[in-house]
C-alpha cells in the first residue's frame, strides 16, 4: 500500500508540474504541423486566432488585460467600469466588436460559451479594430512590463491563405514584421 | 516498512503486565484513492502537448529604397497552387517552364536540396546560396504555406521571401490546372 501511495503521489506531482491547464477556445482550430522544436512563449504574448473567417484576440496576463481594456475604452469613447475590467481580465480569448463588448463582458462563463461571437472586425482601413487591439496591447505591454509584445498567429490548417494574409497585412501596416505562427509538432 | 516494533520484547517470567500498544500502521486506502482521483482530474483538464512557435519575419514595407538586385540565376520561385500542388522554376519568369511538384517526401524537399546544391556548384564567391521566393496563390491553404516554410528550414535555406503572386502567374497556374 505504501508503494502504491508513493507512486500515485509521484505521478500527481509530475502532472501538476508539467501540464498546463487547457484553455477553452471559443473557436476550434486545428493548427498545422511543423518540425520546429521551439515552444510558444508564456508571457507577453498576444494570440490572434483565425478560423472559419473569424478573428479572435487573446492576451496573457490579467494586469495587461485590465490596462488594455481601459485604453481601448478611451480610444473608442466607451467607458468601462472597474468591475467590467475585472471581469474582462479573466477572459482568455474573445471575438466581439467593440460595440458588443459591454454586453459580452456582462455574461457569465456559460452564457459566453453559447454567445455567437462574430469575430473582431478588420476592414481595409489602417484603423480597424483588430489593428487597435494589437497596437494598444503593444503599448500596454511596453508600459507595464517594459518588454516588447510578441504576437502569435494561430491559424487553422484548412483555411485558405488569404485569411492569414489579412492578419499579416494588419500587422505589417503598423510595422510589426516579426511574429510567430503556432503549429504542433509532427509525430513521426 | 513504516512500522514500529510494538511487540515489547520477549515474555518475562512473571514480569510486569504491559498494556498492548496500538499498531502504528496507518490505513492508506483513502489517501491512495484521493491521489488517484487528483491524477485523473489533472490528466483530464490539462494538456501536455505544448504548441510550437514558428518564427516569421516579413520584409519591412516602409523601407522602399533597400531593394537589392537579385541575380536571376540564383533565384527559385515557388508558387503554391490549389489542391496542395506546387510549381517552381529557376530564374526569370517565362524563360523556363515551371515544374509541378507536391509536399511529399520526394516533392519540394528534394527539389529544394537539389537546386540549392546545383546553384552552389555553378556560382562562385561567398554569396552563392539560393534565394527562394514563395508566392502563395489565393487558392492555397494556410497549411501549404506553413509546410513550405517548414521545408525551407529543413532544407537549410536562409534566404527566402514571401511575395504576393501576380495575375500573370495566376494565369500560368490556371493553365496548368493548379488553381
Amino acid at each position: 500500500m505504501t508503494a502504491m501511495c508513493d507512486v500515485a503521489f509521484l505521478l500527481l506531482t509530475f502532472f501538476i508540474l508539467t501540464a498546463k491547464l487547457r484553455t477553452e477556445d471559443p473557436l476550434h482550430i486545428d493548427t498545422p504541423f511543423s518540425s520546429v522544436p521551439q515552444v510558444v512563449p508564456d508571457e507577453n504574448v498576444a494570440t490572434i486566432s483565425v478560423g472559419k473567417g473569424k478573428i479572435f484576440f487573446g492576451i496573457e496576463g490579467t494586469d495587461i488585460r485590465k490596462a488594455l481594456l481601459e485604453e481601448m475604452g478611451k480610444q473608442y469613447n466607451s467607458h468601462f467600469t472597474p468591475e467590467e475590467e475585472q471581469r474582462f481580465s479573466l477572459i482568455p480569448t474573445f471575438g466581439v466588436p467593440m460595440s458588443q463588448l459591454h454586453q459580452f463582458i456582462a455574461l457569465d462563463e456559460n452564457q459566453r460559451k453559447d454567445f455567437n461571437q462574430s469575430g473582431i472586425q478588420t476592414d481595409t482601413s489602417a484603423n480597424n479594430e483588430l489593428s487597435s487591439w494589437i497596437y494598444q496591447a503593444r503599448l500596454v505591454t511596453k508600459n507595464l512590463k517594459n518588454q516588447e509584445l510578441r504576437i502569435a498567429i494561430k491559424g487553422d490548417a484548412r483555411d485558405m491563405y488569404p485569411e492569414y494574409k489579412r492578419v499579416v497585412d494588419v500587422l505589417q501596416r503598423q510595422g510589426e514584421n516579426k511574429f510567430v505562427l503556432i503549429t504542433q509538432l509532427k509525430s513521426k | 516498512m513504516a512500522e514500529l516494533d510494538t511487540s515489547g520484547g520477549g515474555k518475562h517470567k512473571g514480569g510486569k503486565i504491559r498494556s498492548k500498544k496500538a499498531s502504528t500502521r496507518i490505513d492508506l486506502t483513502a489517501m491512495v484513492d484521493l491521489a488517484f482521483l487528483l491524477i485523473t482530474f489533472f490528466i483530464m483538464t490539462t494538456t501536455l502537448a505544448k504548441p510550437k512557435a514558428m518564427d516569421m519575419f516579413m520584409p519591412d514595407k516602409s523601407k522602399k529604397d533597400v531593394q537589392l538586385p537579385v541575380p536571376e540565376t540564383r533565384t527559385m520561385t515557388v508558387w503554391l497552387g490549389a489542391n496542395d500542388k506546387i510549381e517552381w522554376f529557376i530564374g526569370a519568369p517565362g524563360k523556363t517552364p515551371p515544374t509541378v511538384s507536391n509536399f511529399g517526401k520526394d516533392g519540394i524537399r528534394k527539389d529544394l536540396v537539389e537546386q540549392n546544391q546545383k546553384i552552389k556548384a555553378t556560382h562562385t564567391g561567398p554569396d552563392n546560396d539560393m534565394i527562394v521566393l514563395v508566392k502563395p496563390s489565393d487558392h492555397s491553404t494556410y497549411k501549404n504555406f506553413v509546410n513550405m516554410m517548414d521545408e525551407l528550414s529543413i532544407a537549410g535555406i536562409n534566404r527566402y521571401g514571401v511575395v504576393d503572386i501576380t495575375p500573370a502567374e495566376v494565369a500560368q497556374l490556371k493553365k496548368d490546372g493548379n488553381y
